[in-house]
């Protein structure tokens, strides 16, 4: 049942996001280019979001953002390579190095996998900026060709969004598959996982690999639309946002990080007045979080059921 | 060669004022504090204004860039931390909430002070020339500065009463509860201190480095290498953390251009800590 209206909403979600958006916004390139940023931004979050499913905390998605990117625009301004031929190149790239840096650190937990990934979207940083000739350093790769066939604001949208709706079905199909539960039983305790004979290294190494391959995907598209990227394209703070989203929509299912990462994009743009203070709102949107809505958005129906049930009850006479 | 020595004992002496106050947050409160970079600008700051744009004399300014972030942090322990450990069911949301003060901290920091470097006048001038390597005076007076406060805080935690309940507190958080330890007390003052040597280790860099109010996420990831090298939650793994990237930090400067020293520190972090991932003196997992 349960099961049944999540295949309702992935249908709704997708009619309005191919059907509905592209009737309504044709002709405005503004709005269409917001969404495309949030359903970008969405899919890299859905990788995150992979990572936390295993109990991990990975400030790292920049990292594979930014090597995503670099691929894209390597591979298009000097050796003339497709689009869609460097796209897939820099999803395998993004997990190749993702698989080679994972093995070990994935041996770390809690604080010390965060600072570890936190570390590592800096690393990319710097290796991007010490590239040399390969990378361009600092002045970064600009005038990257536009992809063939998306050269209309609405093709590009159309592209994101089914990127994004392949994210969710895939994150989805992650989650209530097998290797779901697998991936449950390694947050909940890797010991008592191992003991049954689950093999942990494997599986952790495999969420990592998925959710890296994921971020690559996003900064190819995001580097290929926007025709440029430098070593600091992506930040630690982007990397942070990643899962921002994730914890402002919700952990507990895979719309949480859509959620998180629509609402927070579309509002910045609708309050133009607050733009300015754009981060440091998402410094307070996550303190808040944490405070009143520890498991997100997506929580707040039950958290407001609980709170009516509560104040419902019959007080007992003394 | 000297000079590598010099430079990596200055660089060692004020890190260490890092990792201890960020290990003190952490032994006592099992909490990563994201923010530590964060408060260690907000201390270079206020040294920055009391000393450099006021004019007031360099102590003061030392004071206020302790007592300032020391504020913040019990502050942050009484209204949020607290509340958020009471109620967590996820060890994430403590990590995420210390995200959230950080970018706050960040971005107000960015709204009160703006983006451009500033430096402060040098308190001594002159330069000590030993055994071929050069020792500004300066430096000299934050080696100093950093050993006796390091030297203060051990003090302070071995021997006085409060800092005796900080390491039951860090040993054993209900059976220092069941002792009469006022743990709710002890962990604000924890935080607090941790915060306030933040902030001294930014109130004496600041007279070499100068400030900018973008370095908190740079200072926060050299004390998390400097906690992941020694081992999160030991004294002495924080002293030999900052110890060692001191030194690389120097041997690195001094042989290589510009950021490629810390790209090599990264990659020789990831191979040790293949070797040991609870760094050289953590316990597995404690």
């Amino acid at each position: 049942m349960r099961r049944f209206s999540a295949l309702i909403g992935f249908a709704l979600f997708a009619a309005v996001m191919l059907i509905a958006v592209p009737l309504a916004l044709a002709g405005q390139g503004y709005w269409l280019t917001v969404l495309t940023t949030a359903a970008l931004l969405a899919f890299g979050s859905l990788g995150v979001w992979l990572t936390f499913s295993i109990g991990r905390i990975n400030i790292a998605q920049g990292a594979f953002a930014l090597i995503g990117g670099y691929v894209v625009a390597i591979l298009g301004t000097r050796y003339h390579v497709s689009f869609w031929l460097s796209l897939p190149l820099a999803v395998l790239i993004a997990a190749a190095v993702a698989r080679l840096v994972g093995w070990p650190i994935l041996r770390l937990r809690g604080v010390y996998f965060a600072m570890i990934t936190l570390s590592l979207t800096e690393v990319a940083s710097l290796a991007f900026l010490n590239g040399g000739s390969f990378t361009a350093g600092a002045s970064g790769i600009t005038s990257i060709p536009r992809p063939a066939l998306l050269s209309s604001s609405l093709s590009i949208y159309l592209a994101s969004a089914l990127l994004l709706l392949i994210g969710i079905a895939l994150a989805w199909r992650f989650a209530a598959s097998p290797t779901g539960a697998v991936f449950r039983s390694l947050r909940q305790g890797e010991e008592l996982a191992a003991s049954l004979g689950i093999d942990v290294a494997r599986y952790r190494l495999l969420a990592f690999v998925v959710s890296s391959g994921m971020g690559g995907a996003a900064g190819a598209m995001f580097a290929a639309f926007q025709q440029n990227i430098f070593p600091t394209s992506y930040t630690v703070n982007d990397s942070v946002n990643f899962m921002l989203y994730c914890f402002l929509g919700g952990l507990q299912s895979v719309a949480g990080p859509v959620v998180g990462a629509f609402l927070l994009v579309i509002a910045f743009q609708l309050l133009s007045v607050i733009q300015r203070f754009q981060a440091l709102l998402y410094g307070i949107f996550m303190i808040a979080a944490m405070l009143f809505l520890p498991n997100g958005l997506m929580s707040l129906p039950q958290v407001l059921a609980a709170r009516r049930h509560e104040r419902d009850a019959v007080v007992p006479p003394r | 060669m000297a000079q590598i020595l010099i430079d990596g004992s200055v660089l060692s002496a004020s890190y260490a004022l890092i990792a201890l106050g960020i290990t003190l947050i952490f032994s006592i409160m099992r909490l990563l504090n994201f923010a530590h970079g964060e408060l260690f600008m907000i201390g270079a700051f206020m040294v920055y204004y009391v000393y450099g744009a006021w004019h007031l004399p360099f102590v003061l300014g030392l004071l206020i860039a302790a007592l300032v972030p020391a504020l913040i942090g019990a502050c942050f322990e009484k209204f949020l931390f607290r509340r958020v450990m009471r109620v967590a069911t996820r060890e994430e949301n403590s990590m995420l909430l210390a995200v959230g003060t950080a970018i706050l901290l960040d971005n107000v920091a960015l709204f009160l002070f703006g983006e451009e470097q500033h430096g402060v006048p040098e308190t001594i001038s002159g330069v000590l020339q030993i055994a071929g390597g050069f020792l500004p005076y300066q430096r000299l007076v934050v080696v100093v500065m950093s050993l006796a406060l390091i030297a203060l805080l051990l003090g302070f935690v071995q021997f006085s009463r409060p800092g005796r309940a900080m390491r039951a507190l860090a040993q054993d958080r209900d059976a220092a509860l069941l002792m009469g330890v006022d743990v709710d007390r002890t962990s604000m003052l924890g935080f607090a201190i941790g915060a306030g040597l933040a902030g001294l280790a930014g109130g004496l860099l600041v007279t070499i480095q100068g400030v900018n109010a973008g370095i908190g996420v740079d200072i926060s990831i050299k004390a998390f290498i400097m906690i992941m090298i020694g081992g999160a939650g030991v004294v002495s793994g924080a002293l030999l953390g900052a110890l060692v990237l001191g030194f690389a930090e120097s041997i690195g400067y001094s042989a290589l251009p510009g950021s490629e020293t810390y790209l090599l520190i990264f990659v020789a972090l990831v191979l040790f800590l293949i070797i040991r991932p609870q760094g050289i003196m953590g316990h597995p997992w404690g």
